[in-house]
């Protein structure tokens, strides 16, 4: 089973004891906080989660590996995770 | 940005008192962790997604002593970016 915004919909319903509307606002107030922050460059540092990170890639040549072209990639910027140790040995069933 | 200033940002923005803000930034990622525990995939529109890798073991070396050693098989947590969070960060 997947775990969609939906059920986390749901989950702060029945956990928290907001409204449906309510737990539907805050979920979508927190990822936009999370996506803006990060827009800016800002880690969010979840402990004992992990971590999403922005990465600065510098611009590369790289090669369409279909037709073998040659071509400049531009610089970009990226979003990485990283699991915290907590949460890896949690996966791994310590 | 860590835990407490997301949940203090939370309440400001949402005008809940700080003990729901925390509840449900503890919920959100509680459910999270539990889906990973179990293996299963997470998809959250505009943010991105989660699956779990599972690998097999093998042998490997430690690149200092040269020694080989046994690595047992694991499983590790990856994150897609999803598209809108992707063309946000991206600097044009």
């Amino acid at each position: 089973m997947t775990l969609t915004k939906e059920k986390l919909i749901t989950s702060i319903y029945d956990q928290v004891g907001l409204s449906k509307s309510q737990s539907q606002s805050v979920i979508e107030k927190l990822l936009e906080i999370i996506k803006l922050s990060l827009e800016k460059g800002e880690d969010i540092l979840i402990s004992g989660f992990g971590k999403f990170a922005v990465k600065s890639k510098s611009e590369r040549r790289g090669r369409n590996p279909q037709t073998t072209e040659e071509l400049q990639l531009r610089a970009r910027r990226v979003v990485v995770f990283k699991a915290s140790g907590v949460l890896r040995d949690k996966i791994n069933g310590g | 940005m860590n835990k407490s200033q997301l949940t203090e940002a939370l309440a400001k923005e949402e005008g809940l008192p700080l003990k729901k803000a925390e509840d449900v930034v503890n919920t959100v990622f509680g459910e999270m962790e539990k889906a990973l525990i179990n293996g299963e995939r997470m998809e959250i529109r505009g943010l991105g997604s989660f699956k779990v890798k599972e690998y097999d073991g093998y042998k490997g070396r430690n690149p200092k002593t040269g020694e080989i050693i046994e690595v047992s098989p694991k499983r590790l947590p990856f994150f897609k970016v999803g598209k809108e969070l992707k063309e946000r960060v991206d600097v044009e």
